[in-house]
């Protein structure tokens, strides 16, 4: 097979400009096989654009793309059988059925999944002889799902593939493309939803004005801090003031203590200590560590990167 | 390739179809306009003793292939383009050949039945008699010529539009232009300046309408042509040169999606 150890995607200083605007100012990533890549940032962020560098439908104005080992603009016949494409939206005949639709791009496949099987697993069944157009957006969305993931691809593209989608088709979603990576299929797709990256992919990359912010796995994102804050439920009115200065305590409602500041092993065992020294009856106790969102938010909300490694 | 071809051509008819205003407009448009032309001018005679009715109905033809392959064609492409369906097309195994081939078939089975409307509103309502094999057969070439090159120069004139709500707008200029000074809408084309006259004879409706007329007219109706004959040869190669150009411009001018230049 041609390219067959590369990897599914390798995208080096990729720049995509539109007019005077830069989209894309030189981003590099790569995607091995097999593995789940979210592009995660804001809308205009540049994930857009940057897929459609990795799909073939421009070619980048600087930098160097190869999707399975091929350029994807001048291997593009030999690509497509190999890939399946989810856009964001349109580019349906609106007057055609979603059975008709799902057969037309089963036809172009040489080796389709049943039609049949994937209506039912979307839960597009009922709406087998509905129009397009009168399909709800949730609706348009699996069908395009469905439609990017009939030829039995080696690598798909999901451009927000959630977008618009109800929790539970949202969920079915998830659990299919949890399901192509179990098959060895490679994923890069894009989202602004934290939680559908923090459950669906190996590895994060996220972008800010067209440039990557930070890489690298959900937990290696989110451990770059250590806990961040301290929750305690004790008896109420203790006075603070004798925990010691390497930690910044308060007691927000009555009973209820948080306390940030040295967190690592030993801190937390002298902070039980010293509740224990004080006579106190701790009932609970909680953790709370930087989750991807933290990270996400301060990283698009700075003017330079922060954080994780770039 | 051929399968893919075929399942294409199906989802075009059926879009088509399912789009009654289309249907309605588009379609039934050149018939609407041959029944009012034929009947506000239908009472009179060419010199030659045929009824001005059927000399529209022949002429008419080459309206309803316009109509069918060069504004259908185009303003479907430009739509395509804008939707992102041709995107989405390009994003699969599907050969770029199997998607035009798909849009031609579509062409091909609109523009047939139209000729066929024109033909049976020339038959039922203005008496025109049907012609015989042989001119039957010259009726085939010129319509596929005639389909062809319109198509072909509709997918081109598709790059051009930039608003896909427009598309109808601007195809519809050269077609209503073009019919004024190629003999469709006012016939002799002897009643045109000269200079009109030439510039007319350079683009294919002329052309295509002579054609018809020598299939549906009877022999001597040709002294109404410029030169006083059918010119058969002309006909043929003035739309084979157009197929050609049709051709080359169709495929330096295609484009897969309206931003990418």
């Amino acid at each position: 097979m041609v390219g067959g150890d590369a990897a599914a995607v390798e995208v080096r200083d990729v720049v995509v400009r539109y007019g005077g605007t830069t989209a894309v100012g030189g981003v590099s990533l790569t995607l091995p096989r097999g593995r789940v890549l979210a592009l995660l940032g804001h809308n205009g962020a540049g994930k857009t654009s940057l897929l459609q560098v990795c799909e073939g439908f421009r070619r980048p104005d600087d930098g160097v793309a190869r999707v399975l080992g091929l350029d994807p603009v001048g291997d593009h016949d030999a690509l497509m059988p190999r890939l399946g494409i989810m856009l964001q939206s349109g580019g349906v005949y609106p007057w055609a059925t979603a059975g008709e639709i799902l057969r037309l791009f089963a036809s172009f496949a040489a080796n389709p999944l049943d039609t049949d099987m994937l209506l039912d697993r979307l839960g597009l069944r009922k709406f087998e002889r509905t129009r397009f157009r009168r399909l709800s957006g949730g609706e348009q969305q699996r069908l395009s799902l469905a439609v990017a993931l009939v030829g039995r691809p080696e690598l798909v593209f999901l451009d927000e593939p959630t977008a618009g989608m109800d929790t539970e088709a949202r969920h079915t979603t998830w659990q299919l493309i949890e399901e192509l990576r179990t098959d060895g299929v490679s994923v890069l797709l894009t989202t602004h939803l934290l939680d559908e990256a923090e459950r669906l992919a190996d590895d994060v990359v996220i972008m800010r004005s067209g440039e990557v912010a930070a890489t690298g796995t959900p937990a290696e994102l989110t451990s770059a801090a250590a806990i961040e804050v301290l929750e305690l439920r004790a008896d109420p009115g203790l006075d603070l003031s004798g925990l010691g200065s390497r930690w910044t305590a308060a007691e927000p409602a009555s009973g209820q203590y948080t306390i940030s500041g040295a967190l690592d092993t030993a801190g937390l065992a002298e902070i039980l200590a010293w509740f224990a020294s004080v006579g106190a009856d701790v009932t609970a106790v909680n953790t709370r560590r930087r989750t991807l969102e933290d990270v996400y938010l301060s990283l698009t909300a700075t003017q330079t990167p922060v954080g994780a490694t770039k | 390739m051929i399968a893919v071809s075929l399942s294409r051509g199906h989802v075009e008819l059926l879009q088509f179809l399912r789009d009654r205003t289309a249907v309605v407009f588009t379609f039934f448009f050149p018939a609407l306009l041959l029944l009012l032309f034929g009947t506000i001018f239908g009472s009179e005679s060419t010199d030659q003793g045929v009824a001005v009715s059927r000399v529209f109905t022949a002429s008419m033809i080459a309206y309803g292939i316009l109509n069918t392959a060069f504004v259908t064609m185009g303003a479907g492409l430009a739509m395509d383009r804008e939707d992102g369906t041709l995107k989405r097309l390009r994003g699969t195994p599907m050969p770029a050949s199997a998607y035009l081939i798909g849009k031609g078939l579509l062409v091909l089975g609109l523009s047939v039945a139209e000729a066929a409307v024109l033909i049976g509103v020339g038959v039922l309502v203005f008496d025109m008699p049907l012609p015989d094999a042989a001119h039957w057969l010259t009726f085939g070439w010129i319509f596929l010529l005639s389909v062809f090159a319109c198509s072909t120069l509709g997918i081109a004139v598709s790059a051009l539009v930039k608003n896909a709500r427009n598309a109808g707008a601007i195809l519809n200029v050269p077609v209503v232009a073009l019919q004024f000074v190629s003999g469709v809408f006012i016939h002799p084309m002897s009643q045109l300046p000269d200079w009109l006259e030439k510039v007319a004879s350079i683009f294919p409706v002329r052309w295509m309408a002579q054609g018809f007329r020598y299939v549906f007219l009877p022999d001597g109706a040709q002294t109404q042509e410029i030169g006083g004959a059918w010119n058969l040869g002309t006909v043929a190669m003035v739309l084979g040169v157009w197929c050609v150009i049709g051709l080359i411009l169709c495929l330096v001018t295609f484009r897969w999606s309206s931003r990418d230049r």
